[in-house]
């Protein structure tokens, strides 16, 4: 039974070159747009967009490329949690930053 | 079963030495309860160090001027009163002690999850101590910082602050591997039958407490190395000369630094939650409110570091949103205390030396979270930062809180770690003159503060020399008690005592196990039935 349960798994490692591909493609994508973005002036709202593109992009790698979308829903939403962490942090701090 | 205990008692852990000897039946033992036994005699020995610098501290400060020690002694010694008193004896305290010796027990488990790795952080916590203390001789003495590192000066003095973070930075992992320890174990080695609504308060307490050593600690491990970079790289990141931001470090620090506050206190008030049901009789009130609350500080303590910043110059916004996020700290609180007074109205309180401790830190932790809100409003705190007034606020919270209950811990679970009952009325005594003498001691530096006497001067102006007097002889009083407590213990540990298995008569599952425990705690993995503090249904029994 605990065979039959890691090859369930192992199964489910398998994705195929034309998805990695097409993830791969994505990422090029929002690495121009990561580019693009820091030539226009958004102010304050500069380091919010630059981090909403890195933490999307870091998130598609996680999901796919680190196979997170095919292991347990507890590795997730350990994530998640570490995350919202992070970003109070980083907000709370920018409300000091920000306003200086 | 219980019958078969008393009759028959099986080798207790101290007698089951799994083939080892001496020192080594110790050092290389992952019983949870010798490793908590190890970090209490730690503990108890810096606490020690600490309260003999506070002494020295309190002794110069007796006469305006110079007495005994120069002013750079003097900020020398509060550093390293706060670093050991906060990294060696506030924040390890009650988790690695009574978190180690009881929590498997209340819960119903046999050890913790990872056994080795517990016996790895007291280590950890051995060598920290080690640097920690190391700056005394090596080096250009210990650092004068103060036990918060402030940058830039910390990156440019030339005392020994490097030692001084990194046994900071060594301590930080002691504690994570606690927490996540504790963790494991809560989610996975409750008896059958406890449900997470079944579990004992106290476990409740170290369970927000270890979220929080796991998610903050590692922040004030990066903050520390990155002083280290600065003093010996010459980086920047602090430094304004070099383009840094000192406050940057002070977010930084207090982004860990306030959740600590609160690895200190919460597990202090779950040992309250367990003392005062058990000796008013009663059921505890809102248990479903103390035990979300505890959650609900964890929380919201991650979003208040900012109080510690109002002078400091950061923007207008940033000081409003802080303040007003602390104030909403005190909900959580204010409903444990409610609570706590709820279970004890109408009940048969015993006024027995646990609950003393107990009713102490209830009275001693409102004055601490009361003068925490004067300094927690934006207004006052500009007025009081960095006057007496916040030493007197922080000693209410710290020692009249977790410190009271870590001896009301220590007078509960004694007999059941050690099979033996010290003096009562000893205790009771002791209590007393500590209670006289803390407030004799702390509650003259409210008043100074507000009179504007400035924290760490080793100096200061005649107009503040009488509540100095009354402070310093309230540190004599104090310390007479602790030490009618220490003699009490010492001679307790000859005494044997027949009713040791519960005392109290609590109902918590450490209480169904003989004392002391045995090497696995249980014979059979109890199963449980029924929430912790079912009293009235014993008493229909």
């Amino acid at each position: 039974m605990e065979n039959d349960k890691n090859n369930h798994e192992e199964e489910h490692h398998i994705v195929s070159y034309a998805a990695n591909l097409k993830i791969w493609v994505v990422l090029l994508v929002l690495t121009w747009l990561t580019i693009t973005v820091a030539y226009l002036d958004f102010g304050n709202l500069a380091v919010a967009v630059a981090l909403l593109i890195a933490t999307f992009k870091a998130g598609v790698v996680l999901t796919y490329y680190m196979h997170l979308k095919f292991d347990s829903k507890l590795l997730t939403i350990l994530l998640l949690i570490t995350v919202a962490v992070f970003s109070t942090f980083i907000i709370l701090t920018f409300f000091d930053y920000a306003f200086r | 079963m219980d019958d078969n205990v008393t009759s028959n008692p099986q080798k207790n852990f101290f007698e089951e030495t799994e083939g080892r000897k001496g020192i080594f039946k110790w050092i290389l033992s992952t019983d949870h309860k010798r490793i908590g036994l190890l970090y209490f005699y730690s503990i108890i020995s810096f606490f020690m160090v600490g309260v003999a610098l506070g002494l020295l501290m309190r002794l110069e400060l007796l006469e305006p001027g110079g007495q005994y020690i120069d002013a750079n002694t003097y900020n020398s010694a509060f550093t390293l009163h706060g670093v050991i008193m906060i990294f060696l004896f506030i924040i390890p305290g009650i988790p690695a002690v009574f978190g180690n010796l009881i929590l498997p027990i209340i819960i119903g488990a046999k050890d913790v999850a990872f056994p080795k790795v517990n016996l790895l952080s007291w280590y950890l916590y051995i060598i920290g101590a080690f640097f920690a203390l190391s700056t005394l001789v090596f080096g250009d003495g210990p650092a004068d910082t103060g036990w918060t590192f402030y940058a830039p000066y910390s990156v440019n003095t030339s005392t020994n602050v490097s030692m001084s973070v990194l046994a900071a930075f060594i301590l930080g992992f002691s504690s994570i591997l606690t927490g996540l320890n504790f963790l494991v174990t809560m989610h996975r080695m409750r008896a059958p039958g406890m449900t997470w609504m079944r579990m004992p308060l106290f476990a409740w307490g170290l369970y927000a407490t270890a979220w929080i050593q796991l998610l903050a600690t590692p922040i004030v491990g990066i903050t520390l190395l990155m002083i280290v970079a600065e003093r010996f790289l010459g980086v920047g990141l602090f430094d304004p000369s070099l383009g840094g931001d000192p406050i940057l470090y002070q977010h930084m620090f207090w982004i860990y630094s306030h959740p600590a506050v609160y690895v200190m206190i919460l597990p202090a008030m779950g040992v309250i939650s367990e003392i005062i049901p058990t000796f008013s009789q009663r059921k505890i009130f809102g248990y479903k409110a103390i035990a979300y609350s505890s959650l609900f500080i964890a929380f919201v303590g991650y979003t208040v570091w900012g109080h510690h910043m109002f002078t400091s110059g950061m923007s207008g916004p940033a000081r409003i949103i802080f303040s007003i996020l602390t104030f909403i700290v005190a909900i959580p609180s204010a409903i444990k205390v409610f609570n706590w007074l709820a279970t004890m109205y109408g009940g048969s309180i015993d006024l027995k030396p646990p609950m003393l401790f107990a009713l102490g830190f209830i009275f001693l932790f409102l004055i601490g979270g009361l003068t925490g809100l004067v300094v927690g409003a934006l207004a006052t705190d500009v007025h009081l930062h960095d006057t007496y007034f916040v030493v007197g606020h922080f000693h209410y919270v710290m020692f009249g809180g977790t410190g009271f209950a870590f001896l009301a811990a220590l007078y509960y679970w004694y007999p059941k770690i050690y099979g033996k009952m010290y003096n009562v009325k000893q205790a009771t005594i002791a209590f007393w003159v500590m209670f006289v003498g803390f407030n004799i001691l702390y509650f003259p530096m409210l008043v100074v503060g507000i009179m504007g006497m400035p924290r760490r001067y080793y100096d200061y102006l005649p107009q503040f020399h009488v509540p100095n007097i009354i402070s310093t002889v309230g540190s004599w009083i104090l310390v007479t008690g602790l030490i009618m407590v220490i003699i009490n213990f010492i001679k307790a540990k000859k005494i044997s005592a027949k009713e040791a298995k519960n005392p109290w008569g609590g109902l918590t599952l450490e209480w169904t196990v003989q004392s002391p425990p045995t090497l696995f705690n249980f014979d059979e993995i109890p199963t449980v039935t029924s929430g912790p503090y079912e009293y009235q249904d014993k008493e229909e029994r």
